[in-house]
């Protein structure tokens, strides 16, 4: 196994209150890995942590092998560590083509081009378009960003991070507000992402870590509770103790 | 996958439509050369026109496209102002093109080593960081007297014709016809920024830094660079201001000039480059208009103008202009849909 992502004795305090408790979590290669847990448990202030939103207040995380802990957030989205939100972080004011655009130009190292107009640069056009299409945006694609109906906007979220070409994609809760209805056009992009893309998903839904994880780490109180497959974690006792209930039983 | 060519072209469109030219644009800068020929009494009021609009387009690089509020935009115009006017009191660059583009330079290089201030905290801190800056080098001035003439300004300074060729006159028609040539370019430059990737990274580092960062952006180090670039433009502004009148007072550092350019903003609407010289248009003519009224009430009128406005403009300050700009905008939608739809119907 190959371990692309990786955390030693990550700890973050806020204060007396420990968020993150001595995390020590290895994210293989190409791995689907669920992090799930109660509300409040530090799945985001993990994520927040990984993708330098926040800094580690002790411990070491490493992108094959190379410490990254002190790295501002943009330097990590170049390396390949790019995530989604759990609540939408979107350009309001932008168009999807336009968000799409800025994230493929940056990502080409062009935005600091402040000469051409953008638009100008047909296979960045062209790529951009392709995303949009492959995330069913293409009949909203000149709309604002703002007045997009949200499960369209949830689906921006995660085409803004597929744009950055991610290495390791941080998913927090993809599908969190989205109605019943408009779920599976979500999780059809999430289940259909390249295999070479390795993805941490954090998720409340049961239905939706089991079809798509084959690694899940539980934490608990900040600290990770238990790692191991799909099937041992359904099997562990002490997780349906704490968090999952009588319907991991069916799972 | 790769999309049909018709998608990517209307794409490509609406991707232009922003940059586009809009005939009222055209028509804006065919009457601004116009009043070269059209209105040669004006030209004195003209001039502070043309370069109060240049002060203002730089507030709104940095106000309306990267949303860093600035209560002491004043200290770059200043810095300017004086190295305009020392440079041509001392005879060290007598082309006043030359003296400009320096000036220029010199107050990008304020602007730059400032910028770090603004990087961080709210708007408040902005606004109380940006006075503080203005004030300190108002003071600077004051305390050098030898340099800048202290509280009696720069006097003696004489300016030579511009490109050796058309000498300033007490009419301000050279005054004007520079000014807005000046104006005119820096606009289009400005125009192009704002149109490029990273105008757009500007806009999204106003609407979501959190956002921004997540997608690569180096929010710092793109703050930083238009932080500088307007203050360029701001040092050319007053520069300008030194070159036609052959002074330079403490006068340029004031905090009512800060805070009168934030008003002239205000008036025009910030974020689409316009709003500043439209402001400056509105901001002088009444100025002109009510002073000669009631000399000593007028700021009673401007005061009143900005109630009305923030009043109207409710949530954000730069909105009033909102429902005009919208129209023109769908109009302007329209137009790209047409354009596009002929485009694609070309292509099969």
């Amino acid at each position: 196994m190959t371990v692309v992502l990786e955390t030693i004795d990550l700890g973050k305090r806020f204060g007396g209150i420990i968020a993150a408790n001595n995390i020590s979590l290895q994210i293989a290669k190409g791995a689907r890995h669920a992090l799930i847990g109660p509300n409040g448990a530090g799945k985001t202030t993990l994520i927040n942590l990984l993708t330098g939103v926040q800094r580690p207040t002790g411990g070491r995380i490493l992108l094959d092998g190379e410490d990254i802990s002190n790295l501002p957030t943009h330097k990590r989205v170049r390396l390949g560590i790019v995530r989604t939100f759990q609540i939408n972080q979107l350009f309001g004011d932008l168009t999807p083509l336009e968000t799409i655009g800025l994230a493929v130009s940056e990502r080409r190292g062009q935005g600091l081009d402040w000469w051409r107009i953008v638009g100008s640069r047909p296979d960045l056009v062209t790529e951009a378009v392709e995303l949009l299409e492959r995330f069913h945006l293409t009949d909203v694609i000149n709309e604002r960003t703002a007045l997009l109906p949200y499960g369209k906007q949830r689906l921006l979220e995660i085409a803004v991070a597929i744009a950055c070409r991610p290495r390791v994609l941080l998913l927090d809760e993809p599908a969190a507000g989205v109605p019943e209805d408009e779920r599976h056009e979500i999780l059809a992009a999430v289940a259909a992402l390249p295999d070479d893309v390795t993805v941490l998903l954090i998720e409340h839904d049961m239905d939706i870590v089991f079809s798509f994880a084959n690694r899940i780490s539980v934490m608990v109180n900040g600290a990770l509770f238990v790692e191991g497959s799909p099937e041992e974690v359904a099997r562990d006792p002490r997780v349906k103790a704490v968090y999952l209930g009588e319907e991991m039983v069916d799972a | 996958m790769i999309p049909p060519p018709s998608a990517v072209r209307a794409a490509t469109e609406w991707l232009f439509a922003r940059a586009r030219w809009h005939p009222l644009e055209i028509a804006f800068w065919l009457a601004a050369f116009a009043a070269i020929y059209l209105l040669p009494g004006h030209h004195l009021i003209l001039t502070e026109i043309a370069w109060l609009g240049l002060f203002a387009l730089s507030l709104d690089l940095i106000l309306g496209y990267a949303g860093i509020i600035s209560l002491g935009h004043a200290a770059f115009f200043g810095f300017g102002a004086y190295t305009a006017a020392l440079l041509a009191k001392h005879e060290i660059i007598n082309e006043p093109v030359l003296a400009l583009l320096v000036a220029g330079l010199a107050a990008m290089a304020l602007g730059f080593v400032t910028s770090f201030l603004v990087l961080r905290g709210s708007d408040l801190t902005r606004l109380m960081v940006t006075l503080g800056v203005a004030l300190l080098l108002r003071e600077l001035a004051n305390r050098l007297g030898w340099l800048t003439g202290g509280a009696d300004g720069l006097q003696g300074v004489t300016i030579n014709p511009v490109l050796g060729m058309f000498r300033f006159d007490m009419f301000g028609h050279t005054g004007y016809t520079y000014c807005l040539t000046v104006l005119f370019i820096l606009f289009l430059i400005a125009r192009r920024l704002v149109n490029s990737p990273f105008g757009l990274s500007l806009l999204s580092v106003k609407g979501n830094p959190l956002r921004s960062s997540a997608i690569g952006i180096s929010v710092d180090a793109r703050m930083v660079a238009i932080y500088t670039v307007a203050a360029g433009y701001a040092g050319i502004a007053g520069a300008l201001l030194a070159q036609t009148t052959a002074f330079a007072s403490l006068e340029v550092f004031s905090f009512d000039r800060s805070a009168d350019l934030l008003l002239v903003l205000i008036i025009g609407g910030a974020g689409y480059l316009y709003g500043g010289l439209i402001g400056a248009i509105i901001f002088k003519l009444v100025q002109d208009y009510l002073s000669a009224l009631t000399p000593q009430y007028w700021p009673f009128w401007i005061g009143l103008m900005l109630v009305v406005i923030v009043l109207v403009g409710r949530d954000r300050i730069t909105s009033w202009t909102a429902p005009v700009r919208r129209i023109a905008a769908r109009l302007d939608w329209r137009a790209s849909k047409y354009r596009a739809a002929a485009s694609s119907t070309e292509g099969r």
